[in-house]
């Protein structure tokens, strides 16, 4: 019973990605280093416990392997969304951080857009 | 339900506490957003487990269609956030 094992210890793995997910999201100081932490090692948690169950059962397989590909696939769409939204309602990043791409973009943007017409 | 179920759920739902915590006293809108996010996907995976607690296939399909759900209102909340189109 290798696989049973194999599954157990995958499970054990997702929940501790969980839990320190969760910890970060507490200790970030700002919205984007939150979901920096919140959404990756919940993607990596949460996939580990859904193979982690499909290996343990192996009649299971086909469905697990479906909602983690589904959440493989959707989660950083959402955190994307997310992080756009909040950048375009306007909270400030954190006072340390250094660089800015997007609001460089953006302002370069503008202006072609200026000059254009 | 062996002991390693236990200490799995004991961590799972402390990480459900915690990502709540944010929800509850977070200073901006988007923090909450974000914890709702988290929450969301701690969710899935638990709803997984109970599959594997009570050897019941159904609640993978249960897991699905709240992973689709939670997806959507996610999104929904983060175009309702920037406001427009």
């Amino acid at each position: 019973m290798i696989y049973k094992v194999i599954g157990e210890v995958l499970i054990f793995i997702g929940s501790l990605f969980l839990l320190l997910a969760s910890i970060g999201i507490i200790r970030m100081p700002d919205v984007y280093n939150r979901m920096q932490a919140g959404t990756k090692a919940t993607t990596l948690g949460a996939l580990s416990i859904i193979m982690g169950v499909g290996i343990y059962h192996p009649q299971y397989f086909f469905k697990t392997l479906i909602i983690s590909l589904f959440i493989l696939l959707t989660n950083p769409v959402s955190s994307h969304s997310l992080a756009r939204a909040s950048h375009n309602f306007g909270i400030p990043l954190t006072k340390g951080s250094v660089l800015d791409r997007y609001a460089e973009d953006k302002e370069k943007g503008f202006k072609e857009e200026e000059n254009d017409s | 339900m062996s002991s390693l179920l236990i200490i799995v759920f004991a961590f799972v739902s402390m990480a459900t506490l915690l990502s709540l915590v944010r929800l509850i006293i977070g200073p901006t809108i988007s923090d909450r957003a974000v914890a709702l996010d988290t929450s969301t996907t701690i969710t899935t995976a638990m709803i997984v487990l109970f599959s594997q607690i009570f050897h019941r296939a159904i609640f993978l399909d249960v897991a699905l269609v709240y992973a689709v759900l939670a997806f959507l209102g996610v999104v929904a909340l983060a175009r309702y956030l920037e406001g427009g189109v």
